[in-house]
């Protein structure tokens, strides 16, 4: 019987003693942030989505090969001669056409590799978390602002400078054959005259 | 009432209808408040908000939402289920629990049925909710359901025991078996001058009954910590495992319609009923269906203050707790308050 009653003194202690904590608990302002209605505040440095100034863009890939899924694909184009892209807001001069910059967000993990070692300082996160998706498709996020005619115009234009070079230097190599032969067959004739 | 509605509606038959199905509209009624009430409860104790959305004001339309939801749901049956009995099993649960409500006086002028057996009679049809958990456990074909209902059957059987025996010290000192002449014994204002006359304040056993009374009812309408029957840690969902729909929400009204009804119960035999707390001031049939609804929702809100704050007991502490402490300790007390009421 004593046993009895210390155990159930134990029991409605430890039970009004609990009910004591969630009563106040009751009371308290609840910490639900009612979502769509009132948003978080993000803290400094939240990852969510990417986004990239393709404008300071130099095209440099370092991005590209910094991403450990390979989501992040970029296609660039050596500019021309008589083209001058102009220079990055930092300084640097930019050197190629971004014909193509894509990054499928769907395969992101958001480890924020792909932003410090970019040069210009171009490709940073944003804090914005709403844009899931219905398609997959959606979620590639396309950076590059040339229309397909301007790619291919100017990859043709490239190409084509390409051309020029390698005849140039095909060329220039043909002459020094020439000149390098020409000099050859005199020193033979000066040879045989002897 | 009963005269009072057959004054207003020709038809005898229509009144007596009407009549009978008052206390089906007050459990609808109810068990719609109940539900969003414990949702908002459950909330609020870990800090958040609740359902908000439906309804406007603090969502209190959720649960009306939540019905008609699953009155669309599919009726599902097991296909080697014994149809008949698996169908049964809410409606028997839910009709064991209304016919209790008949002899519960919800006020001076209503009560259902003025039986001299009162008590007895609510503690009989009472358990036939037993019956009805073990009915569809069977029925369903699933040994977790079977092993739901097997624990839930020895946990009713069980704390009916503890009931009776706290019912039973009430009674000794009322005197009589009519919940209505209990009622009324405890109406007016004058233990120690100004307590009420409530069967609580009359006799210090009486609150040891009373804890009593409440540990079980806690268990026979199976709320946390005797939440067994629900088990859905251990046994998917116990005895209801298999039931979907509508046929799971009667399963889930007569949960809380049944604890309405032993809450209104205690009320009664402990803490006067309808009648007011301030005697003569603010009594009246009105003011007594606000008094005893406010005392049942009290004690139903206590029991959702508990299932938030208490962890499930194991099925063998719920037996230990019964069979080594509750009928132990009330057969004492039944005996102290007999002695108390010869020697007063
Ligand atoms: S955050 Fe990580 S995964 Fe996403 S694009 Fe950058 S490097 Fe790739
Ligand atoms: S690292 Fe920066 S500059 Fe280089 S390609 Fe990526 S975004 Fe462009």
């Amino acid at each position: 019987m004593v046993h009895v009653l210390k155990k159930s003194w134990t029991t409605f202690k430890t039970i009004f003693t609990g009910m004591g904590v969630t009563m106040r608990h009751l009371f308290k302002p609840a910490v639900t942030l009612r979502y769509p209605e009132e948003r978080d505040e993000l803290p400094a440095g939240a990852r969510s989505k990417l986004y990239v100034n393709i404008g300071d863009c130099i095209g440099c890939k370092l991005c590209e090969r910094a991403c450990p899924v390979n989501c992040i694909e970029i296609e660039t184009v050596q500019a021309t001669k008589d083209v001058d892209l102009g220079k990055t807001s930092t300084g640097n001069p930019k050197r190629f056409f971004l014909t193509d910059f894509v990054i499928d967000m769907s395969k992101c993990m958001y480890c924020d590799m792909c932003v410090p070692p970019c040069p210009t300082e171009c490709i940073k996160m944003v804090p914005e978390y709403e844009y899931s998706d219905y398609d997959r498709n959606n979620l590639l996020f396309q950076f590059s602002e040339m229309s397909e005619n301007e790619v291919t115009e100017v990859k043709e234009k490239a190409a084509k400078e390409k051309e020029e070079k390698r005849k140039k230097k095909k060329e220039a190599a043909k002459k020094k054959k020439a000149k390098k032969s020409a000099k050859a067959s005199k020193s033979k004739q000066n040879k045989s005259e002897d | 009432m009963l005269s009072l509605l057959e004054q207003i509606i020709p038809s005898s038959t229509v009144a007596l209808i009407i009549f009978a199905t008052l206390p089906l509209a007050l459990i609808a009624v109810y068990a719609l408040f109940a539900i969003w009430l414990e949702r908002k409860v459950s909330a609020h104790i870990q800090d958040r908000l609740g359902p908000m959305r439906v309804g406007g004001w603090h969502g209190w339309a959720q649960t009306i939402a939540d019905m008609l939801k699953l009155i669309q749901k599919e009726d599902i049956i097991p296909t080697n289920a014994s149809r008949f009995l698996f169908k049964m099993a809410p409606f028997v649960l839910f009709a064991a629990s209304y016919a209790a409500f008949s002899v519960i006086p919800f006020s001076s002028a209503y009560i259902g049925s003025s039986i001299n057996i009162g008590v007895f009679y609510l503690l009989a049809v009472t358990s036939l909710l037993t019956l009805s958990v073990l009915m569809g456990s069977w029925a369903s074909n699933n040994k977790w359901s079977l092993l739901g209902g097997m624990r839930t059957a020895a946990q009713m059987v069980s704390y009916e025991v503890p009931t009776i025996m706290s019912v039973l010290s009430v009674l000794v000192v009322a005197g009589s078996l009519n919940l209505m002449t209990v009622t009324e014994m405890q109406a007016g204002n004058d233990v120690m001058g100004f307590l009420p006359n409530w069967l609580i304040f009359q006799n210090p056993f009486l609150l040891v009954a009373f804890v009593i009374f409440f540990i079980s009812i806690v268990a026979e309408s199976h709320r946390v910590p005797f939440d067994l029957p629900e088990s859905e840690s251990e046994l998917v969902a116990g005895f209801q495992t298999e039931y979907s729909g509508m046929r799971w929400g009667i399963f889930m009204l007569a949960e809380y319609a049944d604890m309405l009804l032993l809450s209104l119960l205690g009320a009664v035999l402990f803490f006067g009923g309808w009648a007011s707390p301030f005697g003569e001031f603010l009594s009246g049939p009105i003011w007594g269906f606000i008094w005893i609804m406010l005392k049942g929702m009290l004690f139903v809100f206590v029991m959702m203050w508990m299932r938030w704050t208490l962890p499930r007991y194991r099925v063998d502490q719920l037996m230990e707790i019964c069979w080594s402490f509750l009928i132990p300790i009330s057969f004492v007390n039944f005996v102290l308050i007999a002695l108390w009421e010869m020697i007063f």
